[in-house]
């Protein structure tokens, strides 16, 4: 692309995704006890792998797959199914699916 | 010609004028096909959470069963899946690093950049037979009772004992079966001699049980070594069938991305894409293997973390 150059900007990205993945293994070994706290149906911990796995994940699509640099038509024709169909999903299966513990 | 007036307001048509998605038609199709590939893999990452809620107090936890790293003994949680994400994301790299230099037009990198994807595709996708053969085979083994729950062996200490430790003792044995295979009978002799042995429900809130009530289990029961899709050493039966299921379809994406890397590569090295004056090819491919590890960070959280 014409608005980078060399390849610093790849590097950056493979940095931050090391360092994330590097904090969540030591997380997931460590446990910290003041993070097994329960909130909302699980534990803080488990929120925080959650948060840092979707800021991993836009970080592959946003730079990787160069989803950030393409035209905005593309971006909603990616980003809303994905963003209304997958929450949707989850949600109407775990709420539906409730009828399973009784 | 448009007048200028016409081409701005083309141009403002979601960015993309006359060209609204402003995206040749592969590499849509690549998109599309990568969107509907998310929701299914969503589909499966949802069904496993919703399973696992339900036996929550009995799910096996990942860090106890995936202990294992080559060449190295005892506990090594995570550990090797550490190992096999970073490869992934490191063959994600030379492929953004592929795709760079084929927008560049630079042959030799284009090649070279390929080369170390499909390495690194063919190293992660040789860790994950590792991973299967040890969760098939087992570790330490279990009692699995009439009811087709699953207990694991514990002593008055209150460690885990592996079906090695139980039968030729603590200072003898392994705290891995390492293969050997051993028969209700002996587990049954070994336990009965043993007043301190007892079973207990795996995960994180498993109920205990005395000395009498896990021996008179285990006759009615049977021992289990290893997991598969009928048993399962490690727990639930639904936890083996979810991690076949899902990292299998994973696996399964990892392998097509690496034979379609080849392809590409091939086509690279004849210099097919020189002729055609541009790597666009190299691209949709880079988009799929992204893709692929783009699931597998998400199967490992799910997976493995959580």
């Amino acid at each position: 692309m014409s608005d980078h150059n060399g390849t610093w900007w790849i590097w950056k990205v493979f940095w931050i995704l090391l360092v994330i993945t590097g904090v969540e293994v030591a997380l997931g070994i460590i446990k910290p006890e003041f993070m097994l706290t329960q909130v909302i149906g699980t534990s803080i911990l488990n929120i925080l792998f959650i948060v840092l796995t979707l800021i991993k994940a836009a970080y592959i699509v946003q730079i990787f797959m160069h989803v950030k640099f393409e035209k905005k038509g593309l971006k909603y024709a990616l980003y809303l199914p994905t963003l209304i169909l997958i929450p949707y999903l989850t949600f109407i299966l775990l709420t539906e699916g409730s009828y399973l513990f009784q | 010609m448009a007048s200028s007036a016409e081409m701005t307001q083309e141009e403002n048509n979601w960015g993309g004028g006359s060209r609204p998605l402003g995206s040749r038609y592969g590499k849509l199709m690549m998109w599309f096909f990568l969107l509907s590939d998310a929701l299914t893999f969503s589909g499966f990452l949802t069904a496993y959470g919703l399973m696992r809620f339900k036996f929550e107090s009995t799910w096996p936890i990942a860090e106890n069963v995936f202990t294992h790293f080559p060449g190295l003994e005892g506990d090594q949680p995570l550990l090797y899946v550490a190992l096999m994400t970073f490869i992934l994301i490191m063959s994600s790299v030379t492929m953004v690093l592929a795709v760079n230099a084929g927008e560049k037009m630079n042959r030799k990198a284009v090649t070279n950049w390929m080369l170390w994807t499909i390495v690194g595709g063919f190293i992660f996708v040789g860790s994950q037979a590792w991973e299967w053969y040890h969760f098939i085979i087992g570790d330490s083994g279990a009692v699995e009772t009439a009811r087709q729950e699953i207990l694991h062996i514990y002593n008055d200490e209150g460690e885990r004992l592996s079906f090695s430790q139980v039968i030729h003792g603590m200072e003898e044995g392994h705290a891995s079966n390492h293969g050997e295979t051993f028969s209700k009978a002996e587990v049954l002799a070994a336990m009965k001699s043993n007043e301190g042995m007892y079973l207990m429900e795996p995960g994180k809130a498993g109920a205990a049980f005395t000395h009498e009530t896990s021996v008179a289990m285990l006759e009615a029961g049977d021992v289990v070594q290893g997991a598969n899709m009928i048993h399962n050493e490690y727990g639930q039966k639904q936890f083996a069938n979810f991690f076949f299921f899902i990292t299998g379809f994973h696996g399964f994406h990892v392998f097509s991305g690496v034979v379609i890397n080849f392809i590409i590569f091939y086509n690279v090295l004849l210099g097919t894409y020189e002729r055609r004056g541009h790597y666009r090819m190299v691209e949709k491919v880079g988009l799929y293997w992204h893709f692929v590890d783009l699931v597998w960070v998400f199967v490992f959280t799910f997976f493995y973390l959580v």
